[in-house]
């Protein structure tokens, strides 16, 4: 029901105490403004954290080996671990139900050349899942697939700035360059969120560098994405027993971290969550802290406000207002006053947290930003708390006789 | 119109309690010009307050305009004020951020009345109390005597039966006093109810009937002079 004279009254009295209708507005746009800045920066921290790893496949682990560092069943210490075909089948075969890519890496480095233009670079032989792991972009071409690992195919997928050097703008699909003298086809170019040192890269098939550096089954790391069905946990708990596995394996002190090292996500992405919720735990509680403290503001000045007006509650009484009517204007009027402060606090720490922006990048803050769902659930419970902090107060102020009303100065 | 039978009243002080009202029996007719006399202290604005609803009573009967009021909560107590009593007090009790019309206006908001025809109502009372040039003033920028008529205009904006006024020339010099009795003559001769609280013989003479209260009890109750010839001139 919209009584027109109703709001008249509110208005002329919002109007007429200024000073008491501003501070009580100040407070609530302030408690807002607090809570969406505090939420917005919390948010930018996390989008920081989410983007900082977003590089990897974060549900992958990464298998490297090096020199031992304790003796074991007899064997000395210093002894160089060699990852080799038999271990990327061995963890194939045995956990084929918990995998979702998998690629194996040899690392070298060699000269390339093209025409009179000629570089060093890291070259990488890998399987073709390699490219989910890494989150590799294919720009054109394809990258390595089974049919090239089959053949032992000289084929190289180069990175986006290796072709910048090497070809400039000109096409480089097709054309062939000579890596460490053997001639090798370039049959994709890509590029990589992870940055200019990724895409400096080179990839070639694991089966063709196997073949034509040393005739081995080498091989240098094992890059392992778990299957997303796997909880954060199942995936802990994969890595630890793939771990100790290999170490039977390779005959390494279950101690010995320097010879066989998995970094698994798994682990990581758990801290980084584990970060995450507890960064959300003291959100809620500062957060909460102040709209608690803007909600016992509104009830503070409402007290004073209704305290202040008891005479005038008293006027009116003796003119005919019945309490219902004294009490309806004082709440409309704090709603009022608390929906639309609220409204602009949000409005003001909206648009600061946009001016913000990328700006605070280096405080590991990227894209501040609320839900409005948020602060809208914010700004509700403190209308809520204004209808509550203006109808308490009031209720007393319209049950007082109106003879002692009117005797309030 | 105000008939009081046996009426006490006592307020609570600490463990005692005060018995300020013992056992009053008043009857004003319609259209009687009324005041109660007395000293501080002798119940007359308890009195008052009994009558026009801002209080409530212990013992005995009180009938406002043929209905016996017993167990009024707020809201019967405010519309009943609203349509029956108009109230003038010492002190003006205007609102101080509504302007001399606003004023006026406010008791017809209460009845339910559009605001059109609310502020026009409120227009022609100020007129009758010679105010309409000050209708759009803040009651801090009138002199005691025109705040005092525009609680005036303010009680008889609604047409109410009775018009209370406690102590209406309590804070007014005397040629104010002088206008704003004769304001309420005026009323009172129209035909209006008029209860007048004053300590004031001087007020209190310009009244037909002059009730005397001390400590709680009618000590007399006869007509002034003034009464004495107007009952002359009905027989």
């Amino acid at each position: 029901m919209f009584d027109i004279d109703a709001w008249r009254e509110i208005f002329q009295s919002i109007n007429k105490n200024k000073l008491r209708s501003i501070l009580s507005g100040f407070t609530v746009a302030f408690a807002i403004l607090l809570f969406t800045l505090l939420f917005g920066i919390v948010n930018g921290l996390q989008n920081f954290f989410t983007k900082a790893f977003i590089d990897d496949a974060d549900n992958s682990m990464f298998v490297r080996t090096w020199k031992t560092t304790k003796p074991y069943k007899g064997l000395q210490s210093g002894r160089i671990i060699q990852l080799k075909d038999e271990h990327f089948d061995y963890i194939l075969e045995k956990h084929s139900d918990k995998i979702q890519h998998i690629s194996a890496r040899k690392y070298s480095s060699a000269r390339i050349t093209y025409k009179n233009k000629q570089d060093f670079y890291n070259i990488r032989a890998v399987h073709p899942d390699h490219r989910y792991l890494e989150k590799t972009i294919i720009d054109e071409g394809r990258f390595i697939n089974q049919l090239d690992l089959n053949q032992k195919n000289k084929v190289i997928v180069i990175g986006r700035l290796v072709k910048k050097d090497l070809f400039g703008e000109r096409p480089a699909i097709g054309k062939y360059v000579n890596v460490s003298d053997i001639s090798y086809k370039i049959v994709g170019v890509f590029s990589d969120e992870g940055g200019d040192r990724e895409e400096r890269n080179v990839y070639m098939p694991i089966t063709t560098a196997q073949k034509l550096y040393g005739n081995n089954d080498h091989i240098d790391n094992i890059l392992i994405g778990y299957s997303p069905k796997l909880t954060i946990d199942k995936a802990v708990a994969f890595g630890n027993r793939l771990e100790r596995e290999l170490r039977q394996k390779l005959d390494i002190h279950p101690d010995d971290q320097n010879a066989l090292f998995i970094r698994n996500m798994a682990e990581a992405n758990k801290g980084v969550g584990q970060l995450t919720t507890a960064l959300f735990f003291i959100v809620i509680f500062v957060g909460s802290g102040t709209l608690i403290a803007g909600i016992i503001g509104i009830s503070n000045i409402m007290i004073f406000s209704i305290k202040e007006r008891t005479k005038e509650f008293g006027i009116r009484k003796a003119l005919g207002a019945k309490p219902a009517s004294i009490i309806s204007m004082v709440v409309k009027e704090s709603v009022l006053i608390t929906g639309l402060a609220g409204y602009l606090g949000l409005l003001l720490g909206t648009f600061i947290l946009n001016q913000i922006g990328d700006g605070l990048e280096k405080y590991f803050i990227h894209n501040p930003s609320v839900s409005s769902s948020l602060v809208i659930g914010a700004t509700i419970t403190l209308v809520l708390a204004g209808l509550l902090a203006g109808y308490l107060p009031a209720k007393k102020a319209a049950g007082i006789k109106p003879i002692v009303a009117l005797r309030a100065d | 119109m105000i008939k009081i039978e046996g009426l006490h009243k006592s307020y609570p002080i600490g463990k005692d309690s005060l018995h300020v009202l013992k056992g009053l029996d008043l009857h004003i007719k319609e259209g009687e010009f009324v005041s109660i006399m007395g000293s501080s202290g002798s119940g007359k604005s308890t009195l008052l307050n009994i009558v026009g609803l801002l209080d409530t009573h212990d013992l005995g009967n009180y009938y406002l305009n043929g209905q016996l009021i017993q167990n009024l909560n707020e809201k019967k107590a405010a519309v009943l004020r609203n349509k029956f009593l108009g109230f003038v007090f010492q002190s003006f009790n205007l609102i101080s951020y509504k302007t001399a019309l606003e004023n006026v206006a406010l008791p017809l908001y209460y009845k339910g009345i559009g605001r059109k025809e609310r502020l026009k109502t409120a227009q022609e009372y100020l007129e009758k109390v010679e105010l309409g040039p000050w209708a759009n003033h803040l009651p801090n920028e009138l002199s005691g005597g025109q705040k005092q008529r525009v609680a005036i205009a303010r009680a008889l904006a609604t047409k109410p039966k009775v018009i209370l006024a406690d102590e209406p020339t309590g804070a007014l010099d005397s040629t104010t006093t002088d206008s704003v009795m004769d304001l309420l003559k005026g009323i009172n001769d129209e035909g209006m109810t008029v209860f007048v609280i004053t300590h004031e013989e001087e007020v209190a003479e310009q009244t037909n009937r002059v009730v005397r209260l001390k400590d709680g009890v009618i000590i007399s109750d006869e007509l002034t002079e003034i009464g004495k010839s107007k009952n002359a001139s009905y027989v």
